[in-house]
């Protein structure tokens, strides 16, 4: 810890903590070098990669079918949406058009991936704040959703449910009833989420006003997500963008002008009722269709550069592939939105205290392995 | 003799006068302290244990859980198997902390315990010591606990373990004042400091209902006030474990640790007690004017129980508190106490005593 | 005055979420039945994973130990990672012609990512996905497992 810090003179009455790589509050593998006075906090020097497995690197010795079963473990908590990304890429680059089926069942299963991400994200805010039976609620409504997945993909949190062309089989019949069941015990439960902390008065004492960052600054440093939209910064790809089923139905983007920690947390929030309403739309006019295309055995991308960039629950995730016409690429590079969402960190915290490093921490909401991949 | 179970005067005098009549009065006196000493002692563990168990199922059931449910039937024993295993913990000893009051420090906030514990009317008859300075000394002795706190955080040679301790020491420091100020406003009621004369103020009626609209709200705040006292609750930035790990105990390992881990759950008790004692009325059944069947049923209960269940009635709402609530920061807590909870305590004060001597309680 | 009024006025604001709070949390504390706990070693006989669960590769043989692999090694190109193994012998059918049957089919489960590309591209659906999840083992050789079973032949009709 010393060989990082030596080289900053330090002011009088200045101390260095670390709160190291394995910390209730820090949500993974993430090192924070904190320097404070007092109670006050002066600097936040985050240290990544505790987690890097080489995932861009390991891209470019398997074929495009085989990328997909790495972007599940990427940002684990939109492993659906991860896999989306890098089929949407090889489709486009093919120029093939998947069937309406497919594309309805994508977004189904992309807004739940979506609502049990902010369900965990819920529970361990509550929890980092100190309220733990937020915790136990959480992670008990999300297990309805890891049920949906267990029964159509076979996995509950790495899924690896698309494959380009398609999906890998059709979806259990009972998956549009175990849907809308969920769809309709949460919407009498999501509202108990706001009783217990949203209008709680200590809740939004310890929240509100902590961590602001304006517009301007928000696009400046590139914020995406729920981030970014508290700020004001429209940046939702399902609007601007569409893809998949996402130009077939109705649904409000969720602003805030504030950006303050308080702001992020409800923009989450919001974005859960907006994905219910996205998947009630949908649930019961799936189209009969294939459930995938035909691909050949072994695909291989024409020459050239491709991009293609989904709404993960995080923010903006950007897979840019280069080929050169054989079955492996050459370069397969992600655009995590955690990456980014990282670095104002400094910025955020600079003279609040301790427990609000924590609470900004904890509003950023991320997920270190999709930093350091 | 005439043993009965609502008043054990009759049991402690055989006690007393038998022990006179073999030996001389001086030894007498000394079998008898380590007689009551070894009953608090030993009501002390037990409680502690039936505590720990009870919060582990209480907050259990609150989040859609079981508790333990294992070790024993319906999981009794698990403190037991828990100290157990505490007792064969490596003590891993600081390089350079002072060890000393390393050594010193759980051992006081104990004493400080017991020594509350002495004061308490635990039934007619079962009150160990009544001075008639009853609450004055209950508040004093448990404000020593601070500093077993402080020389805990101190001693560690831990930057974790001083910050939480100071956190703990400005905490505590702040809350006595409201605590004394609520306990302050009912000796107002009743007029006496002597514990056992408040409780024999309440036979016609609980002072909670008693003293009506100020009583309820002295009672909120000893109740908040109480559990920041014991670092508990939405109070325990101390001990914050998702923060900094675990505060002022972080490097006592082992029996220290169960000590002090024992002393919060004492020291929620003892809160609870007082609670119990000057608010809903110590050990006197629930006694309403008139109704006489309603109050020949209600005195079937041994007083023993009544005290008990009150006491436990208050720790339940401790922790229904700690377990919905959020944390508070530092600087919140202490606005809360000086510009929120000592403002209303000091107007609270002068409303019941405009109400007593205007005389609209009975 | 109208801070006071402010002042007053926040102070039962506050009272009031807090007791809405405590509302949530006394229902589940005092409603019967709200406990969502599985009573899960005790309950094993009667527990059954979704039928596409995907707890580890298997080989499904049926009552004659036969069994669909024809030792083709397109699963072996298809893994990413290289957890599967194929050793094929090579043996002279009835008429003459030299034919390739699947010798060993070796899994190693330690190394599998659950990917779904070996059930996925068999060409004679050999392979599919079991429901054992309890796969914690002391001794690491016993997570290398061989698919097809002793004794068992490639079934008729099968390319």
């Amino acid at each position: 810890m010393e060989e990082a810090v030596l080289n900053v003179p330090l002011e009088k009455e200045e101390y260095i903590i670390n709160m190291g790589p394995q910390h209730p509050s820090t949500h993974g593998v993430l090192r924070l070098v904190v320097s404070l006075r007092g109670e006050m906090v002066l600097n936040v020097e985050p240290h990544i990669g505790y987690v890097h497995r080489g995932i861009e690197k390991m891209c470019e010795s398997l074929t495009y079918s085989q990328i997909i079963h790495l972007t599940d473990r990427m940002d684990y908590l939109s492993a659906h949406i991860n896999n989306e990304a890098v089929c949407l890429a090889v489709e486009k680059a093919l120029g093939i058009e998947v069937s309406d089926r497919v594309k309805y069942i994508r977004t189904i299963l992309s807004e739940l991936t979506r609502i049990q991400s902010h369900q965990l994200f819920w529970a361990t805010y509550g929890m980092d704040l100190g309220g733990l039976t937020c915790f136990f609620y959480g992670l008990r409504d999300r297990e309805l959703v890891m049920d949906i997945f267990e029964e159509t993909c076979g996995g509950r949190m790495i899924v690896s449910y698309n494959c380009p062309g398609g999906l890998m089989n059709d979806i259990h019949p009972n998956f549009q009833k175990r849907t809308k069941d969920f769809i309709k015990y949460f919407r009498k439960t999501l509202p108990e989420y706001d009783r217990l902390l949203t209008g709680n008065v200590i809740f939004q004492e310890r929240v509100k006003g902590l961590g602001t960052i304006n517009r301007d600054d928000a696009i400046a440093w590139g914020l995406t997500g729920p981030v970014g939209r508290a700020s004001g910064f429209s940046c939702d790809i399902r609007k601007h963008n569409p893809y998949s089923a996402y130009n077939k139905v109705t649904f409000k983007e969720i602003l805030y002008d504030e950006g303050d920690s308080f702001h992020r947390y409800k923009v989450r929030m919001d974005e859960m009722w907006e994905s219910m309403n996205i998947i009630e739309q949908l649930i019961d006019n799936i189209p009969e269709g294939p459930y995938a295309e035909k691909m050949k055995p072994v695909i291989k991308l024409p020459e050239g550069e491709y991009w293609q960039s989904v709404e993960t629950a995080r923010g903006e995730l950007g897979v840019f592939i280069v080929s050169d016409g054989n079955k492996n690429p050459v370069r397969v590079k992600f655009r995590s939105p955690n990456f980014v969402n990282l670095a104002p960190l400094n910025i955020l915290a600079k003279g609040f205290k301790i427990a609000d490093l924590v609470a900004i921490n904890g509003s950023l909401d991320l997920v270190i392995p999709d930093i350091d991949r | 003799m005439e043993f009965s179970i609502y008043d054990l005067t009759s049991f402690t005098q055989w006690i007393d006068s038998s022990l006179r009549a073999s030996i001389s009065p001086g030894w007498a006196v000394a079998i008898e302290m380590i007689i009551i000493g070894l009953a608090i002692l030993i009501f002390f563990a037990l409680v502690g244990l039936f505590l720990v168990y009870a919060e582990r199922k209480v907050c259990a059931l609150m989040q859609n859980r079981l508790g333990p449910n294992r070790v024993g039937p319906a999981g009794m024993f698990q403190t037991v198997a828990d100290l157990v295993k505490l007792l064969f913990v490596e003590l891993v000893p600081i390089k350079n902390a002072d060890k000393k009051l390393f050594n010193l420090a759980p051992f006081i906030v104990i004493i400080a315990s017991i020594m509350a514990i002495g004061a308490l009317p635990f039934a007619k008859g079962l009150h160990a010591i009544d001075l008639n300075i009853g609450v004055f000394y209950l508040m004093a002795v448990s404000s020593m606990g601070v500093i077993g706190v402080l020389l805990a955080g101190w001693s560690s040679n831990n930057k974790y373990s001083l910050i939480g301790a100071m956190r703990s020491g400005a905490q505590i420091v702040s809350y006595e004042l409201s605590v004394g100020l609520a306990l302050v406003t009912m000796v107002v009621l009743a007029g006496t400091m002597q514990l056992s004369e408040i409780i024999e103020a309440q036979r016609w009626g609980w002072f909670i209902f008693t003293g009506h609209i100020p009583a309820v709200i002295a009672f909120v705040i000893y109740i908040v006030a109480g559990t920041a006292e014991t670092n508990r609750g939405p109070f325990d930035l101390a001990e914050a474990e998702s923060e900094l790990t675990a505060g002022y105990h972080t490097e006592y390992s082992g029996i220290k640790f169960a000590l002090f881990f024992l002393a919060e759950y004492i020291n929620m008790f003892i809160v609870a007690a007082i609670a119990a004692t000057v608010f809903l009325g110590g050990w006197m059944p629930l006694h309403v004017y008139g109704w006489d069947g309603f109050n020949k049923v209600m005195d079937l209960i041994p007083p023993f129980f009544w005290f008990l269940g009150k006491s436990f009635g208050v720790v339940f709402i401790m922790m229904w508190l700690k377990w919905t609530f959020p944390r508070l920061r530092i600087d919140q807590l202490l606005t809360l106490e000086w510009k929120f909870l000592l403002p209303i305590n000091i107007f609270n004060l002068l409303l019941m005593a405009l109400l007593v001597l205007i005389g609209w309680h009975w | 005055m109208k801070s006071f009024i402010r002042y007053i006025k926040s102070i039962f604001d506050g009272l009031i979420t807090l007791l809405k709070g405590l509302g949530v949390t006394g229902k589940y504390f005092f409603k019967p039945g709200t406990t969502w706990t599985q009573q899960y070693p005790n309950n094993r006989r009667e527990l059954k994973m979704f039928d596409m669960f995907k707890g580890e590769v298997i080989m499904p043989h049926d009552e004659q130990n036969e069994h669909k692999c024809t030792g083709c090694g397109i699963c072996e190109i298809n893994c990413p990672n290289g957890s599967i193994e194929i050793i094929s012998a090579s043996i002279t059918s009835e008429d003459g012609k030299k034919q390739r049957i699947i010798d060993k089919h070796i899994y190693h489960l330690g190394m599998c990512t659950f990917c779904g590309l070996c059930v996925k591209t068999c060409p004679s659906q050999a392979l599919a996905f079991g429901q054992e999840f309890e796969h914690a083992v002391f001794d690491r050789t016993r997570l290398t497992k061989i698919l097809n079973q002793p004794g068992s032949k490639l079934k008729k009709g099968v390319a």
